[in-house]
């Protein structure tokens, strides 16, 4: 999926650093660092996942993608033009490429609007469309991600975690886009209802050769879904290759340990992994390590890597690992 | 007949609510060995949160009411206890874990007063002794520091550490059964690796029994001997561990475990979902609760709900169906 290999998004330096105010004039006394140079691309029609633990700065990341946030540094360009730089109106009017899916299928609906005005109004918005129109297109939305067109009517209440679900993605793709940013999904869903959202997603790409940045904690789900995979950890991206080379021979230690804490719902298997226990908590974004930010928790790490940042270097095609001492697992 | 340590017939639990009596459990039977780790799966509302609070007394009445059923432990009915008795079981003998650490930890009391309460009411212990063994607790479950740690407050704790200190807190009193409702859902894998891990080293040194109830496949097949599989308020299957996953039987099981991406899966199969939504029971069901969802189903499934019955091994499963050749069980 990857042959036509054109950058839909290329993402450089992307840096989003959050002031921390403290006192009586509100000082800056630091900053909380989210994501701290992140680049990478995004190929047309594939689908990148983006996985990491909680606080290791991959929704910010998606989020000051779409310029939900403004970037402390770095540029996003996507089809070649620098978003960072745009103007208001401009950028509003590049929204309609760009849009996003959202984790929380409660909090990311209006609970006072129905689900007709909800789908429609990005088509309003954007004057696609107005008036009897805007309705036909709800119910072709509708019956794209399977509901009920006559559900237009309904308010976000009546419907259960997984519908709502759908609502947003029918919002979502209303305007055609090219590109979404699926913000964990799935993760607030029931088990039997994430396959259900899953294909959903996937055949929506397929329909409409749209791209993903898939962001997820879920490994196996990432993996399932995912062309390739880019591993974060404190900011940082750690490691980023196709998906089968990531999952099958990882190159960072972190990756390494992230995947055999994965369980596999097999217990014969189960009983025979060596799992690699990471000790302690990942440290305070705040006041991140020095050097390699993964050092403090690295079964393998040296002194150097307390004094240099290791380069995210692109060691086997298409697979880059920030680590001085990758070579050694090749 | 085993011998079980806690042997639960029949459990029926219903909730009054203005919309309807929501009927939770609807005649759960299970049997728990000595030292014997019992895993629960089912997805959210399938009644095996309800099922261990009910049997532990934690159920509110009202709303709630255990309405049929007993549970046997130590030659006596839980069910039947008043509240005093089966406040000395709770903690002493039977101790349950939550999902949500942070909310189970008192924030404005230290870690370690909460600690030594347990054990001065429980055991008798001095104020001296009980801290003595609080930081003995910590140490066990590998919080560095024990004793400086203990004049903290929950919230200087990380997640992972909070379910350690309630891991802590739920052995204080070396109890026989440990009931583990979620432990893990709310933290990242490689923190859930530690507590999965910490857990099996516990159960070596103390031997207790453990009931882990989840909705995760994979985090049990590594740690249960034996599985409760659960929808709609009913068992629905129940085996040992290797032979659930080898050889899975109620058209739920399956689906289950065809809806999960696996880690060492290749990306690229379609996923296969269970269609639909799980029921709410406002009425106890009369025909088999998984029929609506289920592709097996026949004409027999929508006029009785089957028993759960042996079909060999010790296997036992609630349908009229044989999944595996598609036709009705004689």
């Amino acid at each position: 999926m990857t042959a036509n290999k054109e950058a839909l998004l290329n993402v450089e330096d992307l840096t989003m650093h959050f002031p921390i105010y403290k006192g009586l004039f509100r000082k800056q006394v630091g900053a909380v660092h989210a994501v701290d140079g992140v680049s990478f691309n995004v190929y047309r029609g594939e689908t990148l996942g983006l996985v990491g633990e909680s606080g290791c700065g991959k929704s910010t990341t998606g989020r000051a993608i779409l310029q939900l946030y403004h970037p402390t540094r770095g540029a996003v360009n996507f089809e070649g033009r620098n978003l960072v730089e745009m103007k208001k109106e401009e950028l509003r009017h590049m929204r309609r490429k760009m849009q996003m899916i959202f984790q929380d299928p409660y909090a990311s609906l209006n609970p006072r609007m129905s689900v007709g005005e909800i789908i429609g109004e990005p088509l309003s918005v954007h004057k696609i469309a107005s008036g009897k129109e805007i309705q036909e297109r709800v119910a072709h939305l509708l019956e794209l991600v399977r509901l009920n067109p006559s559900f237009a009517s309904r308010y976000p209440h009546e419907f259960s975690g997984g519908q709502r679900q759908r609502i947003g993605i029918a919002r979502a793709v209303a305007l055609q886009p090219s590109f979404i940013v699926c913000d964990e999904p799935i993760s607030a869903l029931d088990v039997s209802i994430q396959s259900q959202v899953v294909n959903l997603l996937q055949e929506l790409q397929d329909q409409f050769n749209l791209t993903y940045l898939f962001i997820a904690h879920d490994l196996s789900m990432v993996r399932h879904i995912s062309d390739r995979v880019a591993v974060m950890y404190l900011g940082v991206v750690m490691e980023l290759a196709d998906s089968n080379a990531l999952y099958d021979n990882p190159l960072h230690p972190y990756t390494q340990a992230l995947l055999s804490a994965v369980p596999i719902p097999d217990p014969v298997l189960e009983s025979k992994r060596k799992r690699m226990l990471l000790e302690g908590d990942v440290p305070s974004p705040v006041n991140p390590p020095s050097g390699c930010r993964f050092r403090t928790r690295c079964p393998i790490a040296q002194p150097i890597c307390a004094e240099q940042r290791p380069e995210f270097r692109e060691l086997k095609p298409g697979h880059f690992v920030a680590c001085h001492f990758a070579e050694r697992f090749m | 007949m085993p011998d079980y340590l806690l042997d639960v017939q029949k459990l029926e639990t219903t909730f009054k609510t203005p919309e309807g009596t929501i009927h939770a459990v609807n005649g759960v039977s299970f049997g728990l060995k000595e030292g014997e780790t019992l895993g629960v799966v089912g997805e959210s509302g399938c009644g095996k949160s309800v099922t261990m609070l009910s049997i532990l007394g934690l159920v509110p009445n009202p709303p709630g009411e255990i309405v049929a059923g007993s549970a046997s432990f130590a030659g006596q009915d839980l069910l039947q206890m008043s509240s005093s008795e089966i406040r000395h079981v709770r903690g002493s003998q039977i101790s349950m874990i939550f999902q949500d650490p942070m909310t189970s930890l008192n924030p404005v009391l230290t870690i370690g007063r909460q600690l030594e309460e347990p054990l001065m009411l429980h055991l008798n212990m001095t104020k001296k002794q009980a801290e003595d063994r609080a930081a003995e607790l910590l140490t066990m479950v590998g919080i560095p520091n024990a004793r400086e740690r203990l004049k903290d407050y929950p919230h200087q704790y990380s997640g992972g550490m909070r379910q350690r200190v309630m891991i802590a807190m739920a052995l204080s009193c070396s109890p026989q059964i440990l009931i583990a409702d979620e432990p893990t859902t709310a933290l990242d894998v490689t923190i859930q690796a530690q507590i999965v891990d910490l857990v099996k080293r516990l159960r070596q040194e103390l031997g207790m029994a453990i009931v882990w109830i989840t909705h995760d496949l994979g985090v049990v097949a590594g740690l249960a001997q034996r599985m409760l599989v659960m929808y709609g308020g009913y068992v629905v299957e129940e085996a040992e561990v290797g032979e659930l996953y080898a050889n899975p039987q109620h058209p739920y099981t399956l689906g289950l475990l065809n809806s999960i991406p696996r880690l060492d899966q290749k990306e690229g199969k379609k996923l296969s979902s269970i269609e639909g939504l799980p029921p709410v029971l406002y009425e106890k069901p009369t025909a088999c609760p998984f029929a609506p969802r289920c592709k097996w189903a026949i004409d027999r499934c929508w006029a009785e709900n089957p028993p759960l019955e042996d079909i060999g091994n010790g296997h036992r499963v609630a349908c009229w169906v044989d999944t595996k050749t598609g036709r009705a069980r004689s």
